[in-house]
């Protein structure tokens, strides 16, 4: 069996849709895919909802203005305020374009391993319970360790 | 016994056709051939790359201009 990895760097919704789907796309190709969330990424496995956990005021600062989840994410270029990623979105239901809630949420019906850089969270302040659930915790060791196996690694 | 399964997935994005072929593949026997339909034009190529990955038999492929119609032994 072929190992994909892909790192996701970007919290874009641009950028994360087009994980997702390579990600989806490598799974369905009978791949083992794993994907590090990293820096903004980490947000896209953030909960929706605000989670009561005991912070620093940095932290809470952090926390309250980073997008939590898919939904929130913004287009990297074009967001116009919202408008520009409202219009997109709609575009895209439109044309039957699965949302990136919907990819995330197959690709870990597809059995994607989806892994939360531990440093990230720590910098960032945002804890294990604010993250949604069956994911990982881990660090570059753990990516490298992966990415060694295998033959497409992606930074997104 | 050899059996025959459709999945429609016109109208649908990829990655949906391939992950959809992959999921019914995966409930389906060695032998058993699976009917798909598809609009997206990608899937023309894909289904060839996918089948030439994961090693299932490509039967038929057509493609009428809007439609593509495929048919995979599994295995």
């Amino acid at each position: 069996m072929a190992k994909n990895t892909l790192i996701v760097f970007s919290g874009d919704l641009d950028r994360a849709m087009a994980a997702m789907i390579i990600a989806n796309g490598s799974a369905a190709m009978g791949n083992e895919v794993t994907m590090f969330y990293t820096f903004w990424g980490l947000n896209l496995l953030r909960k929706p909802e605000k989670v009561k956990v005991e912070k620093t005021f940095m932290d809470k600062m952090f926390g309250r203005m980073m997008p939590r989840g898919p939904e929130k994410a913004k287009l990297s270029k074009m967001h116009m305020g919202g408008m520009g990623t409202r219009m997109m979105k709609n575009t895209m239901t439109k044309k039957n374009v699965q949302t990136l809630p919907q990819l995330m949420e197959s690709a870990q019906a597809l059995g994607v391993k989806m892994v939360a850089c531990t440093m990230s969270m720590d910098v960032m302040g945002i804890t294990k319970e604010e993250l949604i659930d069956d994911i990982e915790y881990a660090g570059v060791a753990s990516y490298l360790a992966e990415a060694d196996e295998g033959n497409v690694n992606l930074f997104v | 016994m050899m059996a025959e399964f459709n999945i429609d997935c016109k109208g649908m994005q990829c990655p949906g056709p391939i992950v959809e072929v992959f999921k019914k593949i995966n409930s389906m026997e060695s032998g058993d051939v699976l009917h798909i339909e598809v609009s997206d034009h990608g899937f023309h190529s894909d289904i060839q790359a996918w089948c030439g990955k994961t090693g299932n038999e490509l039967v038929k492929l057509e493609d009428n201009g809007d439609m593509i119609a495929a048919s995979i032994r599994k295995a």
